[in-house]
């Protein structure tokens, strides 16, 4: 897979590339790769070789790191630990408070996670709620003996007792900051960006 | 009794000038009409009709005094302008006796804001079944002129020529409701395009259109009066156009109502626009227009139906039909801007008058004439406000509306029954 | 009237469902694809999800229809809320309260959302303007019933893999059919070529402006067809001179086993139930492989799942 977009974002690195007044690359393209390759390698150490290991993303960007990690771990060790995709949209807290959304896939690997070790991928962490939710809605598929959750960014800010067993990058932000990540299965360019939420956010 | 000065009013649109109402007549117009002691009502740009005549009122007194009574629909009447009402028949117990009509007569006359007619029943309990007593309704106090079994169809045609055959002796008349019954079973709503959308059973047409056809064809066998109510169909105004230029003495009125609103109504499914016969079409709506305007439509007439609110605020198909009208009808006339007030004054005066029988309304104010007459204001506007209306009930489908026309003042026998638009009691 | 607000903030379904016209093209589709999200979860051993703990759903049944009422049941429950059950015998208003003190009832109680079904068309329509929480048209007279016409797209959807561009054939008692509106409707806003198949005494006045065509000949439709939805047909009809006889309504629009020899390979044979066997269908065709009536009733529970979570879910 490549990453065309890297260079073109160091470049933008700047506010006057994408019109945003605060917006800062925190993560380039090759950044966001040797971070993948990273945590990887983490997991590999911390779960044995990856053995009876699942790595499940949590929709929409956790999904696609999921498969990278999953693919990087094949480079090292020759073999593919399976991957897919928990949504956890019915099991959050704040439905009354966003709005009803659209129910994300959910995709298990065909054995299933009863036993094995999973580890929750997803793009950033914040409160923490997200991952509360998908603890949630782990245990309503199965019983895993472990479960593991990999970051690309800790922003911090928790709400919840809830820690990340793997992060790629910490970035302290303010309130008013959103961390935008950006990957190319998704939005055509891979880097994470630190925004002012009135200059650029959604 | 107090002599009333009315300075400056336009008698039916004429130039404004003085009238003088004393003893119950119009004692003169002119600007030289003046008596010492009478109290002066400024008149100014308003318009003098001649008190209108409903020949299409239901009261519900007696049976439903908890949606209108003689009282409260008499001033309804009254701030609508009105100096005489026909009330219909249909009420708990059934004017269908000397005995019902005469006390709706007296309820009248005692609450004494309006002339109250009662129109008597043509079958026994309106069902349709054998004629009532219609000769003593016409001998009674009440002397009866117009039978009808509104609300239901007299629809066996053997009744309906006997019934038309018999009141010829005491010059009545037979206001048809004309409804075929086997075509309107379950009917909710004009028969289109929107009834088939919304489930609900549809009203046809040809419906009214079939009964109007054989009734003025049994009027013309057996030469008597025949008169419609409600027609509602662009059809309905083609076969009495063509009833009375065959010379069949037939006359027809139509609704305020049927001359604004169409069957779109009806898409919120809100029951207070579910009336008998339905909202029709924007066809039915123009040709009903220029029939009126023509003539072809003799008269307008209300079909005032207060209903308590319970029958009202539910599922659209088991409400009652029915819509208030009373205190909206001219503005809703001079809303459609189809008549002149010379046609407002022979649509809703003096023509319904003929057609009741009655000789002290519908004539227009002058020297020696029975003091019946209204004033309205052309040029103010007003809002319809439900709660603000003068009927116990509530179903105006005008509400917050804002209508054209406002009635000032209105006097029945000299007498005013609505001072600077409000009821004098 | 305009029930269901579209909000690109939200991409979702707010208010009522009272007609399917209420739904536009993104809508439905966002109706159908959270039904299928959610038809996958009903394998796992888990069925239950928490996304509507502390929500109440109430199913207000003015007629006896235990199919529905069941199935809404256990849409609802499936999502952890908290199910009411109102019966109501009769359905005039001289009998037992008012459905606007009923109404009032139910505000008090708080319901989220209330699930009606009722025999007066546009009940719904009423309720919707008397309480706060959404209101579900679960089938009102002769009017429509969405959440019906909803799971028949999710049906044909899942079997011939797509909407637009599919012949639907919906046959019988068109005139009293709330499951003909709310199909002919909602097909038309995905792009389903929509024929309407009855005697003429049963196809309503002025169908002729609906989206649809119409036909009075079933053979001569049935090669053309992708999906043939078979009607039910009251009986009592008969009584009515809406049509002769039974055997003749058989012989004319019954699906039989030689009618679904004309029928394209690939066609499918659809019908809301109950099921009058032998009158507009016949024993084996009901039971055939073709026929999806089991499927319908199992995906009617994920498609009424999928509207209350659409509703409920991001309802404050």
């Amino acid at each position: 897979m490549a990453y065309p977009s890297s260079v073109e974002q160091t470049d933008s690195g700047g506010a006057a590339g994408t019109g945003r007044l605060a917006a800062k690359v925190v993560v380039n393209g090759a950044d966001l790769a040797r971070i993948v390759d990273r945590i990887a390698h983490q997991i590999l150490e911390k779960t044995d070789g990856a053995r009876d290991c699942v790595l499940l993303g949590i929709p929409t960007r956790g999904v696609p790191l999921a498969r990278r990690l999953a693919a990087r771990i094949e480079a090292f060790e020759g073999f593919l630990p399976p991957a897919g995709a928990l949504d956890v949209t019915l099991y959050r807290d704040d439905l009354r408070l966003r709005g009803a959304r659209a129910v994300g896939h959910t995709d298990l690997p065909p054995a299933g996670i009863d036993g094995k070790q999973v580890i929750l991928v997803d793009d950033v962490l914040f409160s923490g709620r997200t991952v509360r939710a998908a603890l949630d809605a782990l245990k309503d598929l199965g019983r895993p003996r472990l479960v593991q959750l990999a970051v690309l960014v800790d922003r911090g800010h928790r709400e919840l007792p809830i820690r990340a067993d793997y992060v790629g990058k910490n970035i302290p932000t303010s309130l008013v900051e959103n961390v935008r990540v950006r990957l190319t299965e998704t939005d055509g360019s891979d880097e994470v960006r630190l925004e002012d939420q009135v200059g650029g956010a959604a | 009794m107090t002599t009333y000065l009315i300075k400056g009013a336009s008698i039916v649109g004429a130039e404004p000038t003085d009238l003088l109402i004393r003893d119950g007549v119009v004692a003169a117009v002119g600007r030289d009409a003046a008596a010492p002691g009478a109290e002066v009502i400024d008149a100014d740009g308003l318009i003098a009709l001649p008190g209108l005549v409903d020949l299409h009122t239901h009261l519900r007194e007696p049976g439903r005094e908890d949606a209108e009574t003689v009282m409260s629909g008499s001033r309804a009447a009254a701030l609508g302008g009105y100096t005489a009402v026909c009330a219909m028949a249909n009420t708990d117990p059934v004017a269908d006796t000397a005995g019902v009509v005469e006390q709706v007569w007296r309820l009248g006359q005692a609450a004494g804001l309006v002339d109250v007619r009662p129109v008597g029943a043509v079958t026994v309990g309106l069902a349709g079944e054998r004629l009532a007593e219609l000769g003593a309704m016409a001998t009674s106090a009440a002397a009866v002129r117009i039978f009808s079994d509104d609300g239901h169809c007299v629809s066996d045609p053997r009744l309906m020529r006997r019934a038309l055959e018999y009141v010829k002796a005491f010059d009545g008349v037979i206001a048809q409701h004309a409804e075929e019954p086997r075509l309107t079973v379950g009917a909710q709503l004009h028969e289109g395009e929107l009834s088939g959308r919304l489930g609900l059973a549809g009203w046809p047409a040809v419906a009214e259109e079939a009964i109007i056809a054989r009734d003025a064809l049994l009027a013309g066998h057996v030469g008597s009066r025949l008169h419609i109510c409600h027609v509602s169909t662009a059809g309905s105004v083609e076969i009495i156009r063509g009833a009375k230029r065959a010379g069949i003495r037939i006359t027809a009125e139509v609704t305020p109502h049927h001359l604004l609103l169409t069957d779109a109504r009806a898409e919120s499914y809100d029951p207070v626009f579910k009336v008998n016969p339905p909202l029709r079409t924007d066809t039915d709506v123009a040709a009903l227009r220029a029939g009126l305007a023509e003539g072809v439509i003799d008269a307008v007439a209300t079909d005032h139906a207060p209903h308590a609110v319970e029958d009202k605020e539910c599922e659209w198909q088991y409400a009652r039909p029915g819509m208030l009208g009373l205190e909206t009808a001219l503005s809703i006339v001079m809303s459609t801007k189809s008549l002149s007030w010379d046609g407002i004054a022979e649509r809703m005066s003096r023509v319904p008058a003929r057609i009741a029988g009655l000789d002290g309304h519908g004539r227009d104010p002058a020297p020696g004439v029975p003091a019946n007459l209204t004033l309205v204001d052309p040029a103010a506007t007003w809002v319809v406000e439900p709660a603000e209306l003068a009927s116990l009930s509530r179903n105006t489908p005008y509400a917050g509306m804002e209508l054209p026309g406002r009635v000032m003042a209105t006097f029945l026998a000299g007498r005013p029954t609505v001072l600077d638009g409000k009821a004098t009691k | 009237m305009t029930n269901l607000e579209q909000s690109p903030d939200r991409g979702g379904i707010t208010g009522h469902l009272l007609s399917a016209a209420d739904l536009d093209a993104a809508a439905a589709t966002q109706v159908l694809d959270t039904a299928a999200e959610l038809a996958a979860l009903s394998d796992r051993s888990v069925k239950k999800l928490p996304t509507l703990r502390g929500r109440t759903v109430v199913n207000l049944f003015y007629e006896d229809s235990t199919r529905t009422r069941i199935s809404f049941e256990a849409a609802a429950k499936r999502l952890s809320a908290d199910v009411i059950n109102f019966s109501v015998k009769g359905s005039s208003v001289s009998k037992g309260e008012s459905l606007k003190d009923t109404a009032l009832t139910l505000q008090a109680m708080g319901a989220d959302a209330v699930v009606i079904r009722h025999a007066a068309s546009g009940a719904p329509h009423r309720l919707a303007r008397w309480v706060d929480g959404s209101v579900v048209n679960a089938g009102d007279g002769t009017h429509e019933h969405p959440t019906q016409a909803l799971l028949d797209a999710y049906t044909m959807r899942s079997r011939l893999g797509r909407l637009s561009g599919l012949t639907v054939a919906i046959v019988g008692d068109v005139l009293h059919s709330r499951v003909a509106r709310s199909n002919a409707l909602l097909l038309n806003t995905l792009g389903a070529d929509v024929t309407l198949v009855g005697p003429p005494t049963l196809l309503p006045v002025g169908v002729d402006s609906w989206p649809v065509k119409t036909s009075y000949d079933l053979d001569a439709v049935l090669p053309t067809v992708d999906v043939v939805m078979a009607l039910r047909v009251q009986r009592e009809r008969m009584e009515d001179s809406f049509f002769p006889s039974a055997r003749e309504y058989a012989r004319r629009y019954g699906l039989d086993a030689a009618r679904l020899r004309k029928l394209p390979e690939h066609a499918i044979v659809m019908h809301p139930g109950p099921m009058n066997r032998g009158m507009e269908i016949a024993p084996d065709v009901a039971d055939s492989p073709r026929s999806t009536i089991v499927e319908q009733v199992a995906n009617g529970v994920s498609v009424r799942m999928a509207v209350l979570y659409l509703l409920l879910g991001g309802q404050v």
